[in-house]
């Protein structure tokens, strides 16, 4: 035992192979690897008779994609979804996150923290399923503002509902970093209220703001389970892929859909790495 | 800054509606447990706690909790294990790709979740099930390892880079084996970033249901699964109802155990 620690010791390469080589195993060989057999049997087709998958190189599955109109359209959905989500939760979180970093008592804000935390807890699906009850025909929505209903608009409120705290923590966590003291001097030096914000608390807050769309934005572009509870008909990137996969049993095409949300998201997270933004996670 | 008395009145009103906002909801769903309706007319007209007993007595929900917490207990012990491993690499070596790492771990929850579901699913038919090992418990395990890694690496990771080697120097100038530093110093160090990853990573395994759809086998219903399965089923909504209040009840309690855990930042990020 004490040898192989001293000798561990003295060959820091190794000790440093024997740490990274499970998880490396796990996320390179296995997700990694998966996700590349995915990308690949996205260039696959299905015979249209016998169901089987046809390993052979095409670009069918991606000309149809492109070409037909339906694709196209619940792809350009889909990224308005997620930009709209990201806009509303950006909108609503940094007044909110304003607030609890600087303009509510120091006692306070650890509780407000708290508040905005908790319900990171509660179920997914549970906070779902209330606004299925709150958007439902006669529920407390429709008798007190007389809508939306089941549809694209709850879609978008729901998500956003839903991604919100995302979106606060990380915008809070920036600005609780942000000193007093570079507002009061901005202030001293003669700059009104609108002039420090633009000029001060906005480029600590973009890094944050980033941060916290990364989730907003691929959260909303990836989901399928929110559309199907109170999006009544409408459909997203995730509703075909999964369609693809169950009732029309064509993989290749589902891999070919779910090329689009990943492309985006990679191009997405290359963009905010170089701002910076993946630190603030 | 110095804020005018209305701008401050204005964001305590947006801070107000916003809360409102995130609790009624929340509020909603634990009255209606209790309405006694069963068609859940809006506003209640009297209120009854037999839907309680009916859901405790409910079969199907109970497997359904047990099977998400076996699957959370075993998801969470490998992401604490994979996930110490890679914090430990990132902050103590210097190689070629460290900066990737990070992008790396982080991917499997950055991706939309039916990517890694489908990638997951498809891999481990083609993989595993030519070993003859079917998809079940295992698979679900596998999958929400694979995002929950990173809870456990945001955290520990940020705990090393705060303690650095010192400690562990010392250890070893007083003659500790290396067994013995991990044992006596590493690890108290790094035990409460342990806890707080390892409550992230739980909580994330037992909410999840989109990756767990792809990588559940047949027959193994997770909590989520089956919340999701009898959402539109009208004549199991009082069940559903209790299963949905009693999930935002216990919320409370992994945000009361990071408190206790490493104060107010600890549950902060959820990854």
């Amino acid at each position: 035992m004490a040898s192989l620690g001293s000798y561990l010791h003295r060959h820091p390469r190794l000790r440093l192979a024997g740490l990274l080589s499970a998880p490396l195993l796990w996320l390179v060989v296995a997700y990694l690897g998966a996700l590349a057999v995915l990308l690949v049997s996205a260039f696959w087709t299905v015979n249209g008779f016998t169901g089987e998958v046809v390993r052979q190189f095409s670009l069918g599955n991606f000309r149809t994609l492109l070409a037909e109109e339906v694709y196209r359209n619940v792809a350009l959905r889909s990224v308005g979804v997620a930009a709209a989500v990201t806009v509303i939760c950006v909108v609503v979180a940094v007044p909110m996150a304003f607030f609890m970093a600087k303009v509510a008592p120091a006692g306070s804000r650890h509780w407000l923290v708290i508040a905005i935390l908790t319900p990171l807890w509660a179920s997914y699906l549970v906070k779902a399923y209330a606004w299925r009850i709150l958007l439902a025909n006669d529920g407390p929505m429709d008798t007190l503002f007389g809508g939306p209903g089941y549809g694209l608009p709850a879609t978008v409120l729901v998500l956003a509902y839903l991604w919100l705290p995302y979106m606060i923590l990380p915008v809070y966590a920036g600005l609780e970093r942000l000193p007093d003291s570079l507002l009061e001097a901005s202030a001293d030096l003669g700059a009104r209220a609108g002039r420090t914000f633009r000029s001060v608390v906005l480029p600590t807050l973009v890094p944050s703001v980033l941060a916290g769309s990364i989730f907003t934005f691929s959260l909303s572009l990836g989901d399928y389970i929110t559309v199907q509870i109170v999006g009544g008909k409408t459909q997203l990137i995730g509703n075909l892929v999964y369609a693809n996969i169950g009732a029309a049993n064509n993989l290749p095409f589902a891999a070919a859909i779910a090329c689009v949300p990943v492309l985006i998201m990679v191009i997405y997270l290359l963009a905010v790495r170089r701002s910076g933004a993946l630190e603030e996670l | 800054m110095t804020l005018s008395a209305p701008a401050r009145w204005a964001l305590r009103a947006v801070m107000a509606l916003g809360l409102t906002f995130i609790y009624v909801p929340l509020l909603l769903v634990l009255i209606n447990s209790f309405n006694g309706d069963r068609t859940f007319a809006w506003p209640p007209h009297d209120l009854t706690t037999r839907w309680w007993s009916a859901a405790w007595a409910n079969e199907g929900a109970r497997e359904a909790l047990l099977t998400s917490i076996r699957a959370g207990l075993g998801a969470t012990a490998i992401a604490l294990v994979l996930g110490t491993m890679i914090a430990f690499a990132v902050q103590r070596f210097a190689f070629f790709g460290r900066d990737t790492i990070s992008l790396l771990v982080l991917l499997p929850i950055a991706l939309p979740g039916i990517v890694t579901g489908i990638a997951l699913d498809s891999a481990w038919r083609s993989v595993m099930g030519d070993l003859g090992i079917g998809k079940g418990m295992f698979s679900i395990i596998v999958g929400h390892a694979t995002f929950c890694v990173v809870t456990v690496y945001n955290n520990v990771l940020a705990r090393l880079r705060r303690t650095g080697t010192n400690l562990e120097e010392a250890s070893a100038d007083l003659g500790a084996s290396g067994f013995q530093t991990f044992r006596y110093v590493t690890f108290p160090l790094i035990r409460s970033a342990l806890l707080a990853g390892g409550l992230l990573a739980f909580a994330l395994s037992f909410d999840e249901i989109i990756v767990t759809t792809f990588t559940a086998g047949p027959g193994v219903t997770t909590l989520p699964i089956w919340i999701f399965n009898n959402l539109f089923r009208p004549n199991q909504a009082p069940v559903v109802n209790v299963v949905a209040a009693v999930l935002i009840v216990l919320s409370v309690i992994p945000v009361w155990l990071a408190q206790r855990i490493a104060g107010p930042q600890a549950g902060a990020g959820r990854t």
